[in-house]
């Protein structure tokens, strides 16, 4: 599979790349930090077994700089020669306290994980069409299914996330474009370090393993761990009342 | 994804592998190791070590967790010389590398430690006869220093601190990269032989006569019979097998199995019993062996540390110069109520660079303990006197419950290290529970 990571360089990101590269998938990592890039090229070519080969190119690109979106694609394209699949991992984190102490934090959550991810998802789209269709697979969060007190700034962003991603797939798979949305639970990764780890708490490579079964088949929605299929299907159906006391 | 604050920490219990003793203090974690080391007082890896070696001195600054420093950053398959970051994981290494024929040249009893962690512990293995310790072959390290700075630090750029960091138990300074050379091996199988002793005396025997002759030996012994048969024992020896010996296809990773929370199980009786039955387990033979289940026989147990319940356990190793005085060491500890299940026996060659390592010539004896508070203390002290008479010591990486004059009767260049340490860490900014408790570092 020819393919582009966006965010590969940390967490899941950086879980899912490695069992890209270690299946011998060709690879362009899109990222903020050249240096960053550089050193997670490295890590993946010697994951994959060719050691001083040129396999696992970069781009640099920045979730913030969405004038750049398009022609980090076309270069990864160019460098690829062809285009199978793009995967979005980058995002920006914060508790719903920071969130609401923080309106500069606030603003960048909402830009990167709702704005401009729909953008670069238009970008990734239009390049994934004219190469005869394949996947678009982005991480939302359970975060966006159903509002709870503890957690809905953020989810407000990856909700209108989903809700887009969905009518994506929708509209084109029939074009032969499989939009996969992920939305993992709680995931033991950096960003969730410091927080308490509720129960059913993921880890990286776990969750990098169902994503990858997921994008395999096309599936168009998992949840990682995937019992928080199950709790969500329970929590969607919660009225309001009981919503409303959730403490979690 | 981006935070603001990379793995800000809050405070919670951390424990080494013995569970032994609890530690009250604040783990960053995050890939950036390189940031999250600005200011710690100490790196955690895998928290492998047994007793309070990676938990946070009282007082100090937040840790630095490096498992998420994970990435390898150059490999050169012809000379095997390997460049990663600190928290990457032997087992990724092996998962990887063993079947492209390279193996580190030195490998602990787990594969579920990181290289930061082989570094400050200096490790050793099976063929510490041959192999010498795991500095002996770290080619460099990147290490960010107390002061802030970043450096790479080579034999040849900062000999001192370079040798006080092997096995300087993270006191010297962060180590971020390793740079290391690995071993080429004829397959990734092992070739191993299995031999059985009645006594102590005739283990001791084989085990010298065995390291003539192999490249990888140990030990295990009995610690429950008494009398003659005390120490009874099984000498296990191997070699990488050759590629005509060996299965064609590289071994495929072990199923691990989960010990779950239960109340300690570990007693006399039951260790009694384990003894007895790891002895007709272990009957002599010889033939091809996994790679995993000869180098981590108890990483088939995973969590196995629990099996001593909520009070833990400590590790006693101490390495005796003069192989006649296992025996008088052994018979004190029983006659103390001791009583161990995983006792291994590892012969050791010449002391390496590191100026703290732990290995000198002579054989080391290592001993799990369930932690029965004062009077485990008790036997500790007691096994130190004779160990101290003796030229005897004790490995930090195990270590829970060494008093300071013993430790520092058994390291002869303590002071040396110190100087080092002092040169490079005025202020004290780099400390641990067991700095404070072995080296009057003050909270
Ligand atoms: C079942 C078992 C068998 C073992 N067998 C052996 C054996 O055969 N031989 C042997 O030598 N040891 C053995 N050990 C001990 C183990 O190899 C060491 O304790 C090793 O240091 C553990 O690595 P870790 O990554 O878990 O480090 P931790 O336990 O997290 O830390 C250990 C020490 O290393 C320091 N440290 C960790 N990372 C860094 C870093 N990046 N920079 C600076 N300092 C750092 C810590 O501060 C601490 O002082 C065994 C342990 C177990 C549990």
């Amino acid at each position: 599979m020819k393919t582009v990571i966006f965010g590969a360089t940390r967490g899941m990101g950086r879980a899912l790349a490695r069992l890209l590269a270690e299946r011998g998938d060709e690879l362009v990592l899109l990222g903020r930090d050249p240096a960053e890039l550089e050193k997670s090229a490295k890590d993946l070519e010697i994951r994959a077994g060719g050691a001083g080969h040129d396999r696992v190119g970069t781009e640099v690109c920045d979730l913030f700089d969405r004038k750049a979106f398009g022609s980090a694609l076309d270069a990864a394209v160019q460098r690829l020669g062809g285009l199978d699949a793009v995967i979005v991992t980058a995002g920006v984190f914060g508790t719903q306290d920071e969130l609401t102490d923080d309106a500069d934090l606030l603003d960048r959550v909402l830009v990167a994980d709702f704005v401009n991810t729909v953008h670069f998802c238009e970008e990734a789209r239009l390049r994934l069409l004219e190469s005869g269709g394949g996947k678009l697979c982005v991480f939302s969060s359970v975060a966006g299914e159903r509002a709870r007190r503890t957690i809905f700034l953020y989810g407000a962003a990856k909700a209108g996330l989903s809700y887009y991603l969905e009518g994506l797939d929708h509209r084109y798979r029939g074009e032969g474009l499989a939009t996969i949305c992920v939305k993992p639970g709680f995931v033991r990764t950096s960003m969730t370090a410091g927080l308490d780890p509720p129960p059913f708490t993921g880890e990286p490579d776990a969750v990098a393993r169902s994503v990858l079964r997921a994008i395999d088949r096309g599936r168009p929605v998992v949840y990682a761990p995937p019992i928080w299929r199950w709790i969500m299907l329970t929590i969607r159906w919660l009225p309001r009342a009981v919503m409303r006391r959730l403490r979690f | 994804m981006d935070r603001r604050n990379p793995g800000a920490g809050r405070e919670q219990d951390l424990v080494g592998w013995g569970r032994y003793p609890r530690a009250r203090g604040v783990e960053v974690r995050s890939e950036d190791l390189e940031s999250i080391t600005r200011g710690a007082s100490l790196c955690r890896g895998l928290g492998r070590a047994y007793g309070d070696a990676a938990l946070p001195a009282r007082g100090a600054a937040p840790l630095a967790a490096t498992p998420l420093a994970d990435r390898l950053l150059a490999f050169d398959p012809e000379t095997g010389v390997l460049r990663a970051e600190a928290g990457v994981s032997l087992e990724t290494l092996n998962r990887l590398l063993l079947p492209r024929g390279w193996f580190t040249p030195v490998t602990p009893g787990t594969q579920f430690v990181t290289l930061g962690g082989m570094v400050a512990a200096d490790v050793h293995g099976k063929n510490h006869h041959v192999a010498g310790c795991f500095g002996e072959h770290v080619t460099a390290l990147r290490m960010r220093v107390a002061d802030g700075r970043v450096l790479e630090v080579t034999d040849e750029s900062e000999p001192e601190l370079f040798r006080a960091t092997l096995g300087g138990m993270g006191l010297t300074g962060h180590v971020l990269e390793v740079e290391v050379r690995l071993e080429r091996v004829s397959s990734p199988w092992i070739w191993r032989e299995r031999t059985r002793h009645p006594d102590l005396a005739s283990v001791l025997e084989a085990l010298e006569a065995a390291s003539a002759e192999w490249p990888m030996t140990m030990a295990w012994i009995d610690t429950t019979s008494r009398g003659r048969a005390l120490g009874r024992g099984v000498v296990i020896v191997g070699r990488w097998a050759e590629p005509d010996e060996a299965p064609a296809q590289p071994p495929q990773p072990k199923r691990r199995f989960e010990v779950p929370p239960l109340p300690g199980l570990m007693n006399r009786s039951t260790i009694r019993a384990l003894n007895a039955a790891y002895w007709s387990v272990m009957r002599p033979g010889a033939g091809i062996e996994h790679p995993e289940s000869f180098f981590y026989p108890l990483d088939m147990l995973r969590h196995w540390n629990r099996g001593y319940g909520r009070r833990g356990f400590v590790q006693y190793q101490v390495v005796l110069p003069r192989a006649g005085d296992h025996a008088e060491l052994l018979e004190r500890f029983q006659r103390l109520g001791g009583a161990s299940f995983v006792t291994v026996l590892k012969d050791c060659g010449e002391a390496g660079r590191g100026t703290l390592s732990w290995p000198k010539p002579g054989t080391s004896l290592a001993l799990d303990v369930p932690m029965r508070g004062d009077a485990t203390q008790r036997l500790v002290d007691d096994l130190n006197e004779f160990a101290v008479e003796r030229g005897g010591r004790i490995y930090l990486a195990k270590d829970a419950l060494t008093r300071p004059e013993h430790f520092r009767a058994m390291y002869p260049r303590l002071d040396e290290w110190q100087a080092v340490r002092r040169k490079w860490d005025p202020e004290g900014v780099l400390q641990s529970a067991q700095s404070q408790r072995l080296l009057g570092d003050a909270p």
